[in-house]
């Protein structure tokens, strides 16, 4: 399959400086389904934190920067549901850049549904035999709308559901309360600490519970905090991007 | 104290707060399982939302109109600017009829006014008749929930309160004993107060009537055997047409509880032969809330309390640690319109993850809303520490170099720094959370050695 566009490959930058693997397997993942994909050294950060935090008036340089960076593109891709929210919803309108904004939103998408609705890949060949647990990042499911969400009356759909289920072997693990929030939530993570972590406990006690062997999810934010309180509660879960757990099956 | 800190609190009894979480959740599945068994249950919500729009845009034709109707049905109506002129027209309705003890059906705006400790400190009793609320009266306590006003108490708690007030027996937890204990009780008050207050859950334009929800049918009880009905309501309460209330009572109590209706939705149109019925009508802050645009939708709650049962924040850390009257996602965007300061932190009481604004019954945005309150909470701190460390991270992102040289500081001091450090309280991260192992190279390394 030959994918004839150019890809500017966004990493967030917290998975820039921690999880390089996960951008290597995003990078690569790509490559596999036949993209061309570039990763543009001059990116920094989308500006999410500051903007959160209160400071979204602060962060035009940033937006600017990050604008400028990916113009060039066909398709501005990221393993992560929250800076791709970001981008589309919360970034400041840039003077002057107002048209140029609109167009790089909109053809600005998270992996997994660049990978459904952009590659339309429909049949991955590999084979992932475990128990896998998906947690769906609150950015990306209610934000982004990459899954049906449990409070609204709609049909079921899951886009991270939809390409897992094509590895042989990988076992879909249901979970209680299947759309709650982990408790990272940025400086939240900090500034109520003691709340994030009780979050994070009990979102983790549901997936091990079910005998969930590897969780995976869109966000490495989410999957950082989660697996930060596993490591120090001697939790036996793994921890994988869904871009690793792809690449891994595909090669 | 600020959220965080009474989070924390709240979180030390863990089995407590596990339950306070479970008991809420069980709530918010109730509520989605019912609200599936309406095929249209999105569209309901759509229509409810633009009829509360179509109200917003129109509130002072719609008051004159209601005011005019109601007036017409021999109903008194007096406007209220603020809490102390609410609270003044009440107490002097009851002076002009010498009435020294009222009884009282739910409402979350005469909590917002204080009126209990008003009229008390002017000599009058006041008896809470919801259930809950009548327990938390007990307790010299607010209600923690907007529906649900005790439910941070278990069943023992309750039967200590009641063996110490009204004498049940020491120890017996049984529901049935102490409901059937609390409802002697409450007889005894309903039968000798002349003067009912109650709140309006909505008023009728086109009609001039009102309606009040309970399940207890307190409301009604009160009303019908006292001499005077005082009905407190806010300004936004206004609806269209009678007719508009299929949209609004469809939804209400499945939000609230995952009943398909509340048990009584009385209808008052004009007083019986010989009593009266007052509308207190009040604003306090919502022409303010009104004129600001990206807070003004807040002005559409109908009080259902999904948004509580449903917030990861508020299941486990209790409706108290806000300190605000409504608590969780909907008092976080109402409260700082009223006071910025006091309520400060309660913006920044959510992880933003959505799930208030997909349960809300008329489609309030109230995630977007709290993040537009932090901007503008951030606005009136002015030049602080984080306000600071926010500009030189903005100077960093805009600069590929600085942010490069920034981030192998910040790897390099975590391979280099002693855990000591890194996990002591100056980290808060670190705590309960194991840090990220730290790679060899960045995935800018990799991308240099590999790609280009």
């Amino acid at each position: 399959m030959n994918f004839n566009k150019n890809i500017g490959l966004f990493i967030p930058c917290y998975v820039d400086q921690f999880y390089p693997k996960v951008a290597i397997a995003t990078m690569e993942l790509l490559e596999k389904l036949g993209c061309k994909v570039t990763y543009p050294m001059a990116q920094t950060c989308c500006g999410q934190p500051m903007a959160n935090a209160g400071y979204e008036r602060g962060t035009v340089g940033t937006t600017k920067h990050f604008l400028e960076t990916f113009r060039d593109f066909d398709y501005v891709v990221a393993p992560s549901g929250s800076c791709v929210l970001h981008i589309k919803e919360h970034v400041p309108a840039v003077p002057g850049m107002e048209k140029e904004q609109k167009a790089i939103q909109d053809k600005t998408f998270e992996l997994t549904e660049f990978l459904t609705d952009v590659l339309k890949v429909e049949n991955i060949k590999g084979s992932f035999p475990h128990k896998v647990g998906f947690h769906s990042s609150c950015h990306g499911h209610r934000g982004l709308r990459l899954g049906s969400c449990s409070e609204r009356n709609e049909p079921f759909f899951s886009k991270g559901k939809q390409l897992l289920e094509q590895l042989e072997g990988l076992e879909w693990v249901e979970l209680t309360r299947k759309d709650e929030c982990c408790g990272f939530g940025g400086t939240f993570a900090v500034t109520e600490e003691a709340l994030s972590v009780q979050m994070g406990k009990d979102r983790l006690e549901d997936h091990l519970v079910h005998g969930v062997e590897v969780l995976t999810g869109g966000d490495m934010s989410c999957i950082m905090h989660l697996e930060g309180i596993a490591r120090r509660n001697k939790h036996p879960l793994q921890f994988k991007h869904i871009a690793e757990i792809l690449n891994e099956a595909i090669s | 104290m600020s959220h965080p800190a009474k989070a924390s609190e709240f979180l030390e009894d863990s089995a407590k707060s596990k339950w306070h979480d479970e008991t809420l959740w069980f709530v918010r599945d109730k509520r989605d399982t019912i609200s599936k068994s309406i095929p249209e249950w999105e569209q309901l919500r759509e229509l409810a939302s633009q009829i509360k729009d179509n109200v917003l845009s129109n509130l002072d034709s719609y008051l004159v109109e209601f005011e005019k109707k109601a007036k017409a049905n021999n109903i008194h109506i007096h406007w209220a600017k603020d809490a102390e002129e609410h609270n003044q027209i009440v107490l002097s309705i009851l002076q002009q009829h010498r009435c020294k003890a009222i009884v009282k059906s739910k409402s979350i705006l005469t909590e917002e006014c204080h009126l209990n400790p008003f009229l008390e400190e002017n000599g009058v009793e006041v008896v809470d008749t919801d259930l809950g609320e009548r327990i938390v009266q007990f307790l010299n306590q607010p209600p923690s929930h907007i529906v649900l006003p005790a439910i941070h108490l278990k069943k023992r708690d309750i039967s200590e309160i009641f063996h110490e007030k009204l004498q049940t027996e020491k120890g017996n937890e049984d529901p049935t004993y102490l409901t059937h204990a609390a409802r002697v009780h409450l007889r005894e008050k309903f039968l000798g107060a002349k003067v009912a207050i109650t709140g309006v859950n909505f008023g009728v334009a086109e009609t001039g009537e009102f309606v009040v929800c309970t399940n207890e049918g307190n409301a009604d009880m009160g009303v019908h055997l006292a001499d005077v009905h005082i009905a407190c309501m806010g300004i936004e309460k206004i609806i269209p047409r009678r007719k508009d209330l299929g949209v609004f009572l469809r939804l209400l109590a499945r939000s609230a509880t995952g009943q398909p209706i509340t048990n009584y939705n009385s209808h008052f149109r004009s007083p019986a032969q010989g009593k009266q019925i007052h509308i207190v009508l009040l604003d306090n802050g919502r022409t303010t809330q009104l004129g600001r645009e990206k807070f003004k939708n807040s002005l559409k709650c109908i009080r259902c309390g999904a948004c509580m049962n449903t917030c990861p924040i508020y299941r486990r850390s209790g409706g108290y640690s806000y300190g605000s009257v409504v608590p969780g996602p909907i008092g976080s965007i109402l409260s700082p319109g009223l006071d910025l300061k006091k309520h400060s932190s309660l913006p920044f009481a959510s992880t933003l993850c959505g799930s208030c604004t997909d349960v809300c019954p008329v489609k309030i945005n109230i995630h977007e809303q709290l993040y537009e309150w932090r901007q503008e909470i951030t606005k009136d701190q002015g030049t602080n520490a984080k306000s600071i460390s926010m500009k030189i991270a903005n100077g960093i992102f805009a600069v590929p170099f600085a942010y490069k040289v920034s981030g192998a500081i910040m790897r390099g001091a975590l391979k280099i720094l002693p855990d000591s450090i890194t996990y002591s309280g100056l980290n808060t991260w670190g705590k309960q959370r194991d840090l990220p192992e730290t790679p060899k190279e960045t995935f800018k390394e990799w991308y240099k050695k590999n790609r280009s």
